[in-house]
């Protein structure tokens, strides 16, 4: 972390632009800020490149994530930016319910092989997100992006990318971003405009398959999917969609493509029909679905295979995801689960161990005020386990596990819940904003 | 299938002669919201009392079983409310055999004679309830209470909504409740009552919230009260909820 001093009132935009504020405040080394090369931009776009460059540092220097406030800045500037940043660039965007920021992580390590990368690593995946990364690595070629879904049809048509992952889509947060059926024929519509977009697109998931089968020549890929209950109604007919171990079809026609990727296991068959290990520095299975993804991305842009693969295998931690922290002597390793099918997979990683386990649920905005979803998730797999319940939403949370038959405690603050174990191993599973804010007080050791 | 895990548990591994059937309708199709909690809710609080009860999924698989006493539908996408009515049409038989029926959100819409989906269209419902639902100028998202008006609740019922339904009730159906705060019917009024039929806007797993109207159907399955149950993280989440200004 970058030593904190205080500029100003934290994510302000307008008192940090002064020029006197840009005499390098305690903590930034110069020296790591990427030479810029601007040329071929308009002025204004210019200008607000450099505005987003600085309050990212000013708002870094203050001991803070940086990178959103430079995108909101500078689109404030020049709404045209993203369009401009993208353009001189080959783009990936990434996006889907579950796995976003694993899979961009892994496809920048890929792309890394040809050249410098632009990317959104922390995970802030709206327009100012991605603004904020592409200002940040002006003159890299390449680009890996995560992007909100409730986003890409605005993103697309601004960014022409040269690829699109579509991972998965299931039920998340719908009291914000609404049903997830109305979302993939959003995503249908958004991507059928734009055909010379190479999407790469996994096949096992029937409503991707149903988003990318509207494109020209999709790269399919077999990645797995754990989750089905939101297309049990075909999203064409609305008939039936049957499955015959993972084969599915649907009377009207529409039915699983053929895969170009198969992931088997711990590898992967190629197009060609090469059989390759596949080894993911992340736990789970989703993982490795996720690795394939990202290897088929890299390698439709002419990335070979193997290195694409050993670049995907180095990464281990992704913005604090699968983190293990030393709290009080407890080592607790950190995951992220944001909606049933993400909590499902999470379940299902940490359920090959017997470790003592703090589920962390907050209610807020960004989460969804919902908590319906607690009653898809299968806690009843943590029964027998020691089990601490924590977060804003212990109340609900709590009640389910009270249904579930899963003996535990609560402790409020996921902290003290976490001291209050024996020392030794932990699993803390949290949803989107506690882990945030978990990870953040676990950086700052309170 | 979504919640088989879940589900397994909650199913006797030797059925008793005086076993309850819980039967969780279409929860592939209708249980967008974790609606399926209801059903599982309602085996528990049997159990926990010494009543042999077990949950019965009812897939798009098989044929409509029409010997079970308790139907629990839950909501869905317009896509699966269409699906749902057409493998439905045998709870009016179920019904005709002394079954009781609890129904939220879609569930609720696709019971009364007619509803709207997307794009305006109207799709017949199964007409067992006296309601008819049109869509709402805006959709209603959020918290939601309730003063119910049918004997056996005094307590206030707390949940969340989340639909674009306005439901108009016919003269043989009563309404749940009045609200307090949220949208219910888009009249005043939330969810419709009518012989052995409840169904309400209150979607998901309501009955987490609502211990009181848990009993009530099971008592009406049962044909009698059952003893209380004392639950202190359900009594504390609903006084969170019932008072939201109780912040931790």
């Amino acid at each position: 972390m970058r030593t904190t001093h205080h500029a100003g009132p934290p994510d302000a935009p307008a008192a940090p632009v002064d020029p006197a504020a840009d005499g390098a405040p305690a903590g930034i080394d110069e020296r790591t800020e990427p030479a810029v090369r601007l040329s071929g931009w308009s002025v204004r776009t210019r200008v607000a490149i450099h505005a987003a460059r600085l309050a990212a540092r000013l708002s870094r220097a203050a001991g803070r994530a940086g990178g959103v406030i430079g995108g909101r800045v500078a689109l404030a500037l020049d709404p045209g930016v993203l369009t401009e940043l993208a353009r001189p660039r080959t783009t990936v965007l990434v996006t889907g319910t579950n796995g976003k920021t694993t899979t961009t992580a892994m496809v920048a390590a890929a792309l890394g092989v040809l050249g410098p990368v632009a990317s959104n690593r922390s995970g802030a995946n709206m327009p100012d997100g991605l603004v904020a990364a592409l200002a940040d690595q002006p003159s890299a070629p390449y680009a890996a992006l995560e992007v909100d879904e409730a986003h890409l049809a605005a993103v697309l048509a601004v960014t022409a990318p040269a690829v699109v992952v579509l991972l998965n889509l299931s039920r998340d947060q719908i009291d914000r971003v609404g049903e997830v059926r109305r979302l993939e024929r959003a995503l249908r519509r958004a991507l059928a405009a734009c055909p010379a977009v190479t999407v790469v697109a996994n096949c096992d998931d029937i409503l991707v398959s149903s988003v990318a089968a509207a494109t020209g020549r999709p790269v399919w890929v077999s990645a797995g999917a754990a989750w089905r209950a939101d297309a049990t109604a075909c999203p064409h007919c609305g008939d039936v969609v049957r499955d015959r171990s993972g084969q599915w079809w649907c009377r009207c026609g529409f039915a699983r493509p053929r895969p170009d990727w198969i992931v088997r296991r711990q590898s992967v068959r190629t197009p060609e029909g090469l059989c390759v290990p596949l080894a993911a520095g992340v736990p789970g299975k989703a993982n490795l679905g996720n690795a394939a993804m990202a290897a088929a991305a890299a390698v439709s842009l002419g990335v070979p295979l193997l290195p694409a693969l050993h670049g995907i295998g180095s990464i281990g931690e992704v913005a604090g995801r699968y983190r293990l922290f030393d709290h009080q002597g407890r080592r607790a390793r950190l995951l992220l689960a944001k909606n049933p099918a993400g909590w499902r997979e999470t379940l299902a990683v940490i359920t090959a161990h017997d470790l003592p386990v703090v589920l962390v649920v907050n209610g807020r905005e960004a989460d969804g005020r919902d908590l319906s979803w607690l009653w898809d998730v299968p806690f009843d797999n943590l029964v027998g386990r020691s089990v601490i319940v924590s977060g804003e939403c212990h109340l609900d949370l709590a009640a389910r596990l009270v249904y579930a038959q899963v003996a535990h405690t609560v402790v409020p603050d996921p902290l003290a819940a976490i001291a209050q174990l024996p020392a030794g191993p932990i699993d803390v599973i949290a949803n989107y904003t506690a882990f945030r804010d978990l990870t953040r007080r676990l950086n700052h050791g309170r | 299938m979504a919640g088989e895990s879940t589900v397994d548990t909650l199913e006797a591994d030797t059925v008793e002669a005086d076993t309850v059937d819980i039967g969780l309708v279409l929860p592939d199709l209708l249980g967008t919201y974790g609606d399926g909690g209801n059903a599982e809710i309602l085996v528990r609080r049997l159990q926990w009392r010494g009543i042999p009860a077990r949950l019965v999924p009812i897939t798009l698989d098989e044929p409509l079983p029409r010997s079970l006493p308790l139907y629990v539908l839950g909501g869905g996408e317009d896509d699966a409310q269409e699906l749902a009515v057409r493998h439905l049409t045998g709870l009016a038989g179920a019904l005709a055999r002394g079954a009781m029926i609890f129904a939220v959100c879609a569930g609720l819409q696709l019971l009364g004679h007619r509803f709207t989906v997307t794009g305006g269209r109207a799709c017949a419902g199964l007409g067992l309830l006296d309601v008819v639902t049109v869509a709402a100028p805006r959709r209603a998202v959020g918290e939601i209470v309730v003063t119910p008006r049918i004997s056996g609740l005094d307590q206030p019922l707390t949940g969340f909504e989340n639909h674009q339904g306005h439901t108009v009730l016919g003269p043989d159906a009563l309404p749940l409740g009045l609200v307090v705060r949220g949208t219910g019917n888009g009249d005043g009024t939330d969810g419709a009552v009518q012989g052995p039929i409840i169904g309400t806007y209150l979607h998901g797993p309501t009955l987490v919230r609502n211990p009181q109207l848990a009993d009530l159907v099971l008592a009406r399955v049962l044909g009698h009260a059952l003893p209380s149950l004392d639950m202190p993280a359900v009594t504390a989440l609903r006084r969170h909820r019932l008072h939201p200004r109780h912040r931790f």
